[in-house]
């Protein structure tokens, strides 16, 4: 009878579970985030260290972020060469304010392991690069976030956005870069003015 | 032994009412393989599994039901990340789609955001394109009618009308599986909206394209066909995931258990 009960409870909780997920968020951490900030997502995330983080961990830096994933060998590599660049352009008396995030849009073949090896091939080893996975839907629903557009179009390959993307310490977006190989300037302008408010 | 047994019927009254409340009717769609007209290069034939697809598109009647259990989505909560300003502006209050808006119409100026709760908090999803497209081909007795010129004429001429977002539900024609709605009332939502790209590369795979804009003399079925679907597929390309516009809705979808 107990059990009966407890069953019945149970399958009952599971049926809310859509809810109890903002519950959690709206309870904890969310009293002072904006309107329009990343960190109203609760989704979860793993590094390249095997670590699992919720996107909010990383709020009060200026965040630089991309999608890609580790398997291509056409966009992606001078994306990451963008994102190299404008790591290397920063002064030294914002690097400590500035993340640089890669976001794997193929969480099924980046798991940690993988974007821990990226990482060390392509030299962005400091803790100044965070590489992040999830499941697919987080990542989806990340992506419609960017307004990255990506897309399956093979077993390996993907079709999808090259945009570079800048949040301020609240998790707004502050600029976004498109395309490849193009001149940074601005970005690292804007990466420079929210990082400089927070010193 | 009783009290077991009236305990049991009680929760599954109980349980039947809280699944069945605010859940539309689905059907059945059985899998199968069809050619996307955007999407692929190689034109090859995509796999859908079979899945539970909704009759109709979500009303505003079921929408202010999820409000009151979930009123951090309602219009006045809203959080500018999930939803522009215009997310439900047609409606009266946070609470009440007013008497200009039929109960029985497709909920409209609903972000992507928010849509896809709705559907996690039934226990459901919302449709793949793949899915959505593969529903949306069949016309009342094929499952493909993608090359009859009638059927392409009918979502032309739908394209055509003014406000069809504010009609009831399940007034235009039930299609091979027993879906209403596809077309000739509102835009739909779909999971991976995020998925396209029109601008670019992708354009050159559509050599019919140039077809759509320099005016050809001869408009055969196979291009009213493209032209449909360049209006689908476009009109998806321009959204983003917070954006309410009023002649988009949604439906919701479900694996096969």
């Amino acid at each position: 009878m107990k059990k009966l009960i407890i069953g019945m409870i149970l399958l009952f909780s599971t049926l809310q579970s859509c809810n109890t997920k903002v519950d959690a968020q709206v309870s904890s951490k969310s009293k002072n985030i904006s309107e329009l900030s990343i960190y109203n997502l609760p989704s979860k995330w793993t590094n390249q260290n095997g670590q699992n983080i919720e996107m909010m961990d990383l709020k009060g830096k200026v965040l630089v972020m991309v999608m890609i994933y580790t398997s291509c060998k056409s966009a992606c590599p001078r994306l990451v060469a963008d994102m190299r660049n404008i790591e290397s352009r920063l002064s030294e008396n914002i690097k400590g304010k500035v993340k640089l995030v890669l976001v794997s849009i193929d969480p099924e073949v980046d798991t940690p392991e993988r974007l821990k090896a990226f990482s060390i091939e392509n030299k962005m080893e400091t803790d100044q690069w965070i590489f992040l996975r999830s499941t697919e839907e987080n990542t989806r629903e990340f992506a419609a976030v960017l307004a990255v557009n990506y897309k399956k179009i093979s077993p390996l390959d993907f079709s999808h956005s090259n945009i570079i993307s800048v949040f301020n310490a609240e998790g707004e977006l502050a600029y976004q870069q498109e395309g490849l190989g193009v001149n940074s300037d601005e970005t690292i302008q804007k990466i420079t003015e929210e990082a400089v408010k927070l010193n | 032994m009783l009290q077991f047994k009236i305990v049991g019927v009680v929760f599954l009254l109980v349980l039947s009412t809280v699944l069945t409340a605010q859940n539309t009717q689905s059907v059945a769609i059985k899998k199968g393989a069809y050619v996307p007209l955007y999407g692929t290069t190689d034109k090859k034939p995509v796999e859908v599994k079979a899945f539970n697809m909704d009759v109709f598109p979500i009303t505003n009647a079921q929408f202010v039901v999820f409000l009151k259990k979930y009123p951090q989505y309602s219009r006045s909560n809203i959080k500018g990340l999930f939803a522009e300003k215009s997310y439900l502006s047609q409606w009266k209050s946070d609470y009440d789609y007013g008497t200009t808006n039929l109960s029985n119409a497709p909920v409209t100026n609903v972000s992507w955001f928010v849509a896809k709760k709705y559907c996690e908090c039934q226990g459901k999803r919302l449709p793949s394109m793949d899915e959505w497209e593969y529903v949306a081909m069949a016309d009342e007795k094929r499952i493909d009618a993608r090359t009859k010129e009638e059927f392409n004429k009918y979502i032309l001429s739908w394209y055509e009308k003014p406000k069809t977002y504010t009609n009831p539900v399940g007034k235009t024609f039930k299609n091979y599986w027993g879906v209403y709605d596809m077309h000739g009332l509102v835009w739909e939502w779909t999971s991976d909206f995020n998925s396209i790209f029109l601008s670019g590369e992708s354009r050159k795979d559509k050599d019919t394209d140039k077809n759509l804009f320099c005016g050809s003399g001869s408009i055969n079925a196979s291009d009213l066909m493209n032209y449909a679907a360049f209006m689908r597929y476009g009109f998806r390309a321009s959204l983003k995931a917070n954006y309410a516009t009023k002649n988009l809705g949604f439906r919701c979808a479900k694996d096969l258990k």
